[in-house]
């Protein structure tokens, strides 16, 4: 499908609209900052669903393509694209930025800075889905940094001028990389070019060792962002310290970028750094299941245990992306990001509910919890149960993808990560126990109330997502065929 | 009769020079903005004429007028223009002398310009002279500052040891090829060569001379000793003119002897006089120190002053690839740097106005009491450290692609993580300023000709990071002056 109106760059551009609005509004005006952002936020998700319901799905060439002169001199262009891979991501980006505006209207402290900064992070994040040349898609994944600076730096917790430094270093360190194997293809490639379409052309004429060193390269940056273990470190901290609503676009995009970027760079257009290299990341991919979802058994701060369930649950797309010769493997690791964005966004969000209420997120301070707020005990559970892959709702579908598209490659290692599942219901019931069961203490906890409706508004959509995919995954499953079946044929080359 | 028209914007500067120097002694208000607006008026005019009457030579190739030396006087003219305009705080606290200073800078710039046209080393030479020693002066005009006389005294000591190994340098060239003249010097070089297998030590020791010479103007490790104090005594706006102009035009001097004068040499067919690897280690240790001293600094100046340090290092990355692309990506990179550096500067100059302070930690909550002059040094210090979409970005893509190219990957990787430390003390600044919440006592507006040069540098740092064609393309078109 392909429009002559622009609607690609309508999507990445109305947030940054909106963020000129927004400074242009005076800084006092509170309630108009947080409607205008909404409006643009909104905006972006209407155009997003336009571009989904136009997509057509039964080929895996690029869709709404615009391309233009933009930097001759470096051979850079504007050019933008969607494909089955990156239509889901900027649904799931504008749907995850909206929900996070709308649970940021609690934000008192510099309204203004907050949702400007906001809305250009959110034009970074898609940009990065959209961007099919390689300036440009680095472009958009390194003016994300600096906005998530700010909010982690200014807005978040205790310990946020830490956390936000080290998200912003670890990453930046993790780019170089990219920039220099960016670097190395385009002089490799004869024409030069920074075409990433033309470079999955190109990529598999390179020599074995510059597929690898490249290959290697990118791998250091997509991982740092994934997070694969060990390159996880920065990302309990950041999660931890960010305010609610950006713990839920780190968690929900942000690691899926790296994901993406493996499937849109180095996966296609590296082949014999894949096949070199798949063994490992599948060990990689298993050790993060397992230590991921150790490390939560043992958190006592609940914000801190749904971020390293990230770290587990992301081991699964790694382990798929490692048996990168099945669609079902890969299927299985696009409804992996496309699920656990929903959740953990989802769980974050609850998680920022409960906290603005009783302030603290101390597992062992809470009991008994569901005497008191029903709805919020309800919907936890909803999503704990998605996580932990309860048939019937999206985690269950992506799971179940990953184990069987990669058994025939590493059957040892699937077995081994399935105990990851066992673990993860083993810390999340034992979460739920602890927090909404047992002894209510009311001289405690007696004030608190729950659940509003603007806050419920919010994580509704991303319930009935996770519903909907659990029990009718074929749109789903449509969307991103063709694309992973061309990937996988590209791989194989 | 000699055909003037190349030496037009340089006669011209230079009689502006003079007229503001007249027009000091013999007006009886002694004000600033009168010599100053007269001077940032001919600067403009300058680089009008510059646009009218490019191209030619004089002197029988003395003296060219290139697409490669118009580039640079560009950079050099907006460095001046942007050191003059942020001046008015600094020259309004000054008792006499206030026109000699905006003529000093003018004579420093009309140097600056003989030194980038230059083809023949001896004219190189009093090029070189003539940006310098105005800067002494410059550099100890405080006189009451014993911080600032300090600045000048070592700035010309070691200035003026380093134009004298320099010129050592020059000496023996002159008694290897029996000429001064550029392209005669690699044509004899080459003939020697090619001849005889070797040229001998002495012209190893002649590179090495000429190298501390020049990268002693240019501040780069291990000659850089001088900069930090320099840069820290010196009056802020005159340290901004030092950082960027006389370091763009020492470097397109650099450019001229050893990406023109010495190409050959630079690869290992002409091995082992290979002066390529030695300037890339000078590069890797000029990151690697500037960066990492960065960090314990207290002073912005002196922050300022290491970082240019390791600027300086990134620019001889682009060097040391000795390729049309190279000669682009250092010009470009020039350009990024005078409008972040001087940007970045002009803010030091206007809080400094206000506030008389010039620590770091006085910094701390200025984004909520003077939003504006935040965002500015926010966007210049990112621009410094290479963040996307602002010029500096594609400054160092530009020199890394170039370094790639010509197989310097680990160059590359060097100074991209050196670029990540950087980004720590950069970030520790917008940290203070943003992070801290309560207000900075002091709420800043700049004045008009200092907030034009904000306005300015500015825009300028944004839109030439998003839409670069333009200058890339002049860019390009200096990097054709050399034959690779």
């Amino acid at each position: 499908m392909n429009y002559s109106f622009p609607i690609l760059s309508c999507v990445v551009f109305a947030p940054l609209a909106g963020m000129i609005v927004v400074l242009l509004l005076d800084r006092e005006k509170h309630n108009a900052i947080r409607w205008v952002s909404t409006f643009f936020a909104f905006i972006t998700l209407i155009l997003t669903i336009i571009v989904l319901k136009d997509y057509n799905c039964a080929t895996a060439e690029m869709q709404f393509v615009e391309m233009h002169r933009w930097i001759p001199a470096i051979s850079a262009q504007y050019f933008l694209g969607v494909d089955g891979i990156s239509v889901p991501m900027l649904a799931l980006t504008s749907l995850l930025s909206l929900i996070a505006i709308v649970i940021s209207f609690n934000i008192t402290k510099r309204v203004k800075e907050y949702f400007a900064f906001f809305l250009l992070l959110e034009c970074g994040m898609l940009g990065v889905f959209a961007a099919l040349d390689f300036f440009l898609f680095y472009v958009f994944w390194e003016v994300m940094l600096v906005p998530m600076y700010f909010l982690i730096g200014v807005w978040g917790g205790p310990r946020r001028e830490y956390a936000a430094i080290k998200f912003f270093l670890y990453t930046l360190f993790g780019s170089i990389f990219m920039l220099v194997a960016i670097l190395i293809l385009y002089f490799s490639s004869e024409p030069h070019t920074l075409n990433m379409l033309e470079m999955m052309r190109l990529g598999p004429t390179f020599s074995h060792g510059i597929q690898l060193l490249t290959f290697a390269f990118f791998f250091i940056a997509f991982a740092i962002k994934v997070p694969v273990w060990p390159f996880h470190t920065w990302l309990p901290d950041a999660h931890v310290e960010a305010p609610t609503a950006i713990s839920i676009v780190l968690a929900g995009v942000l690691l899926k970028m790296g994901t993406y970027g493996m499937l849109r760079v180095s996966w296609p257009m590296l082949p014999e750094g894949i096949r070199y290299f798949a063994f490992p990341i599948a060990i990689l991919g298993v050790i993060a299941i397992i230590y991921g979802a150790l490390v939560c058994m043992a958190q006592k701060d609940l914000k801190k245990l749904v971020a390293y369930s990230s770290v587990s649950h992301m081991g699964y797309c790694m382990l798929a992306l490692a048996a990168f010769t099945s669609v079902k493997a890969l299927a299985g690791c696009m409804f992996q990001m496309v699920s656990h964005g929903l959740l953990t966004g989802a769980m974050f969000l609850l998680v920022g509910v409960l906290y603005d209420r009783a302030h603290t997120r101390e597992i062992a301070a809470f009991g008994g919890l569901s005497n008191k707020m029903r709805v919020y005990t309800g919907l936890m559970m909803l999503f704990t149960m998605g996580s932990l892959g309860l048939p019937g709702m999206s985690g269950f579908i992506s799971e179940f993808l990953v184990f069987i598209g990669s058994f025939s490659s590493y059957p040892v290692m699937v077995c081994i990560a399935v105990l990851g599942v066992v673990l993860t219901a083993a810390y999340f019931l034992r979460m739920i126990q602890h927090i909404f069961l047992g002894e209510f203490d009311s001289a405690k906890w007696g004030g608190l109330t729950d659940i509003n409706i603007r806050e419920t508004l919010a994580v509704a959509p991303l319930g009935i997502l996770t519903l909907f995919i659990g029990i009718y995954p074929k749109p789903l499953s449509d969307l991103i065929r063709a694309t992973l079946e061309n990937i996988v044929t590209l791989m194989a080359r | 009769m000699i055909d003037l028209r190349p030496l037009i914007p340089e006669l011209f500067l230079f009689c502006v020079s003079l007229v503001v120097l007249g027009v000091d002694l013999f007006s009886k208000r002694r004000s600033v903005s009168l010599p100053a607006y007269l001077s940032m008026a001919g600067l403009v005019v300058t680089g009008f004429l510059l646009y009218k009457f490019q191209g030619g030579r004089l002197w029988e190739g003395m003296f060219v007028s290139d697409s490669f030396a118009y580039f640079f006087k560009i950079i050099i003219l907006g460095a001046a223009f942007c050191a003059i305009g942020s001046s008015f705080g600094t020259v309004g606290r000054m008792t006499h002398h206030r026109g000699e200073y905006f003529s000093l800078i003018l004579f420093s710039t009309v140097g600056m310009m003989f030194l980038v046209s230059a083809r023949e080393l001896i004219t190189l030479y009093i090029g070189l002279e003539l940006t310098t020693i105005p800067l002494f002066v410059l550099a100890a005009y405080i006189k009451s500052s014993r911080a600032s006389s300090e600045a000048g005294l070592k700035y010309m000591i070691i200035g003026a040891a380093s134009s004298a190994i320099l010129l050592y340098g020059f000496s023996i060239i002159y008694g290897l090829t029996g000429t001064t003249y550029i392209p005669e010097v690699t044509i004899n070089l080459s003939i020697y060569w090619l001849s005889f297998g070797e040229i001998g030590p002495a012209f190893s020791v002649a590179l090495m001379m000429i190298i501390a010479g020049l990268t002693f103007k240019l501040a780069i490790v291990p000659f850089h000793m001088w900069a930090p104090d320099v840069y820290e005594g010196a009056p802020t706006p005159i340290t901004a003119f030092l950082s960027v102009g006389s370091k763009a035009a020492a470097l397109a001097a650099f450019a001229r002897i050893f990406c023109g004068m010495f190409v050959a040499f630079a690869d290992d067919v002409m091995q082992p006089r290979d002066w390529g690897n030695m300037v890339a280690f000078l590069a890797a240790v000029s990151m690697i120190l500037g960066n990492v001293v960065a960090i314990r600094q207290t002073n912005i100046k002196r922050m300022l002053a290491y970082s240019s340090i390791a600027q300086a290092g990134y620019i001889m990355v682009g060097v040391v690839a000795t390729s049309t692309l190279g000669i682009a990506s250092i010009s470009y990179y020039a350009f990024a740097y005078l409008l972040a550096n001087m940007g970045a500067f002009a803010v030091v100059t206007v809080f400094a106005d206000r506030s008389g302070s010039e620590k770091i930690a006085d910094y701390a909550g200025l984004a909520r009491s003077s939003p504006v002059l935040a965002f500015l040094l926010a966007i210049f210090l990112l621009s410094l450290a290479g963040i996307p979409p602002l010029a500096g970005f594609l400054a160092k893509y530009y020199v890394f692609a170039a370094a790639i190219e010509a197989g310097y990957t680990w160059l590359v990787i060097l100074a991209l993580l050196t670029a990540v430390i950087s980004l720590y003390y950069y970030a520790n600044v917008i940290r203070l300023m943003y992070m801290v919440h309560e207000p900075n006592p002091h709420h800043i507006v700049p004045g008009f000709p200092a907030g034009l040069v904000l306005a300015l540098t500015g825009v300028g740092v944004v839109l030439v990071g998003i839409l670069p064609q333009s200058i890339l393309e002049l860019a390009l078109r200096a990097a054709s002056s050399f034959a690779f």
